[in-house]
């Protein structure tokens, strides 16, 4: 339950209410991580907010946590500086177990789709499998959406992994004077990249129900909903198991999740309201 | 003396021995677990109702008590016959002595441009508890699972639970909000304690029959003087026991119960309970197994921090809190999720009911809804529109 202290030794604002910081432990070597896990990051005096890692593994250097100021203690981290110290507790949770190849061996087609700063814990795994691709030739296609184009996070990362021949396509809900993209749902973009069903895997994360559309588009499409998994969210708390706050139906998120396939109960609990 | 003194004035005994004590006897139990170092509780009397406290001998013990309880409803009556557990249980539960309603996990104070950390020490006196209920003991193996053996246990559990040696008082004066034993878990005790004790007044006179639980449990008490159980005593303890299932008048039909909740997400009845339901969250308080907790940073003047860990509850409307708002905003949604996690959810969580049916939820709910009636309820609407469906298959 005790944080390690660590220091934060870069900061980044990615839109005008989400900024990446990176951290490096006061003493001691970086924590080892998987994609799609979360840190419980502590604002000393303020409390304790369940952050998901945005870097990779593969990247040398500090953790990075891309966070979105919505409440005291992620205001508080959005407003921390180079210098200020901050707690870190985990990782904690499961992870989009990017290493899994399909049942037939084959290097398959890897859909991420990505609703706003949902993008955030899926940035791993992207850039791992972008770097795997080069080697195992499995393709990898990032669909992005957005409310409005000032809320695309990691521009300069859309870019580059477009550059290493992964496939990206945006939309935003709302376009401003200076946007000649796509606009519309995420959900529209399933149509327009040429992944193979049959032998696809998906990586989703952002609103709820944008999740629920999104793998209800891709079993439509063919997809096993076994190959679709989702980043749920609940009110972590303590990561350990203890404090009862993420349970979503069978699942103590922090424990079972937050990565969980869309198939079976998953698939209900995204219909119900208020679970 | 050491737990492992065998030299006592009792017989060799063995677990499944049942012996028989009389009420000065079941005094010098108590003494004898205060000589060997453990810290003595049990029921006692306070603020009008049976609550854990200190007991050194059997006259800190709820002597004469009985308790009458219904939906809503807890009072306490006397009696001068001397019976030490002729009642059912209290409102507080025994989890608040492993698992604290208020502790502090950490304190960090600055020092040389960094934080340094301290952790509450714990306490190293083992805990004896003098007449828990057979529920109650079951409630604790059910926290066991939550806070102990999973995969990062809670070392502050941990060590308060460490040791423990429980003497468990069967029911035989069950409650009128009781349903142990559609749970599995009384009047007899199951799994988890050290000696049993069942209360007998009759022709013999009143004394104990006592079960022994472990090898633990034989050594403490081959230093209290007893007799071996006559046929008389066994065939009293079955009747008194039989007694007392029969006199138990609420029941929970637990058969396919975790997959009907978990097909009843949308059963009117929610809104229905919701009706009546304050979602003032006593149900989660009394509950022996319920072990939401919130966790919360405060500072003081020094500038030192602190993280505190209190109990919450799935009631609170905070508790689902996520960025800007609860998720589980009214009511119905929240009993919804209180009682299909004791009763289904629990099963995936931990593999086995967060409900051991002491019926404190039923007696503590100031209107008085009742666990065992709303499942019913909802296993009646659910066999109607299942009756339905079939009819129109049929068709």
């Amino acid at each position: 339950m005790t944080p390690v202290v660590h220091r934060v030794v870069g900061r980044r604002r990615e839109t005008d209410d989400v900024v990446t910081i990176q951290l490096e432990p006061v003493s001691g070597t970086r924590l080892e991580f998987r994609p799609g896990q979360f840190n419980m990051l502590s604002a000393f005096g303020i409390g304790e907010a369940a952050i998901s890692l945005s870097g990779a593994p593969r990247d040398p250097g500090p953790l990075r946590h891309t966070v979105r100021d919505v409440g005291p203690v992620s205001h508080a981290l959005c407003q921390s500086d180079v210098g200020d110290l901050v707690g870190v507790r985990g990782p904690f949770g499961s992870d989009w177990r990017i290493g899994d190849r399909s049942e037939d061996g084959r290097d398959r087609d890897t859909v991420v789709v990505a609703g706003g700063i949902g993008l955030a814990p899926l940035r791993g795994a992207v850039q791992e499998l972008v770097a795997a691709s080069r080697e195992n030739g499995g393709r990898v296609f990032v669909l992005v959406g957005a409310r409005d184009p000032s809320q695309i996070i990691f521009n300069e990362d859309l870019q580059a992994w477009a550059d290493d021949g992964a496939y990206v396509d945006l939309t935003v809900d709302r376009a401003s004077a200076q946007w000649s993209g796509r606009v519309g749902l995420v959900t529209t973009l399933l149509g327009r990249a040429p992944f193979d069903p049959a032998r696809t895997r998906a990586l989703i994360c952002g609103p709820e129900i944008m999740m629920r559309f999104t793998a209800r588009a891709l079993v439509d499409m063919g997809v096993d909903q076994r190959a679709i998994l989702v980043s749920l969210e609940r009110n972590m708390e303590c990561g350990l198991g203890w404090c009862g706050h993420c349970q979503l139906g069978p699942f103590l998120l922090c424990r079972d999740g937050p990565v969980v396939a869309y198939a079976g109960v998953v698939s209900d609990l995204l219909a119900e309201r208020e679970r | 003396m050491s737990l492992h003194d065998r030299s006592g004035l009792g017989p060799n005994l063995d677990v499944e021995d049942l012996v028989v004590i009389r009420p000065d006897q079941l005094n010098d139990l108590i003494a004898r677990l205060g000589d060997l170092g453990y810290e003595t509780k049990g029921p006692t009397i306070g603020d009008g109702a049976i609550v854990p406290g200190a007991v050194r001998g059997t006259s800190d013990l709820p002597v004469g008590a009985r308790d009458a309880q219904s939906p809503g409803r807890y009072r306490l009556e006397y009696s001068d016959d001397g019976h030490l557990f002729e009642w059912a249980v209290g409102a507080r539960s025994w989890k608040a002595e492993f698992f604290a309603p208020r502790e502090r996990q950490w304190r960090a104070v600055i020092v040389d441009g960094t934080l340094r950390f301290t952790e509450p020490t714990k306490s190293a006196r083992p805990l004896a508890i003098i007449g828990a209920r057979p529920c109650e003991v079951a409630a604790i193996s059910v926290l066991d699972e939550v806070l102990m053996n999973g995969a990062c246990p809670d070392t502050g559990y941990d060590a308060r639970r460490e040791g423990l040696f429980v003497v468990v008082a069967e029911c035989t004066a069950p409650g009128g909000t009781c349903f142990c034993a559609s749970m599995g878990s009384g009047p007899s005790a199951g799994p988890g304690f050290d000696l049993a004790l069942l209360e007998l007044d009759d022709a013999d006179g009143h004394r104990f029959v006592v079960r022994v639980g472990t090898a633990r449990g034989a050594e403490v008490m081959a230093g209290v003087s007893s007799t071996s159980a006559t046929d008389a005593d066994v065939a009293a303890r079955a009747q008194a026991l039989d007694r007392s299932i029969n006199r138990m008048h609420r029941h929970l039909q637990t058969e396919g119960l975790a997959a009907l909740l978990a097909r009843s997400m949308e059963s009117p009845r929610w809104d229905q309970i919701a009706e009546r339901c304050l979602s003032c969250g006593n149900c989660t308080l009394v509950c022996p197994t319920c072990f939401c907790s919130d966790f919360r940073d405060t500072t003081d003047v020094s500038g030192a921090v602190e993280r505190t860990r209190t109990w919450s509850s799935c009631f609170d409307l905070d508790h689902s809190y996520l960025h800007g708002g609860p998720v589980r905003a009214s009511t119905s949604s929240r009993y919804r999720q209180w009682m299909s996690h004791k009763l289904s959810t629990w099963w995936d969580q931990f593999d086995t009911s967060g409900c051991v049916g002491c019926g404190r939820c039923i007696t503590w709910c100031p209107v008085g809804i009742d666990i065992t009636e709303e499942a019913a309820a909802i296993r009646g609407d659910d066999e109607a529109a299942r009756a339905v469906h079939v009819e129109e298959e049929a068709r």
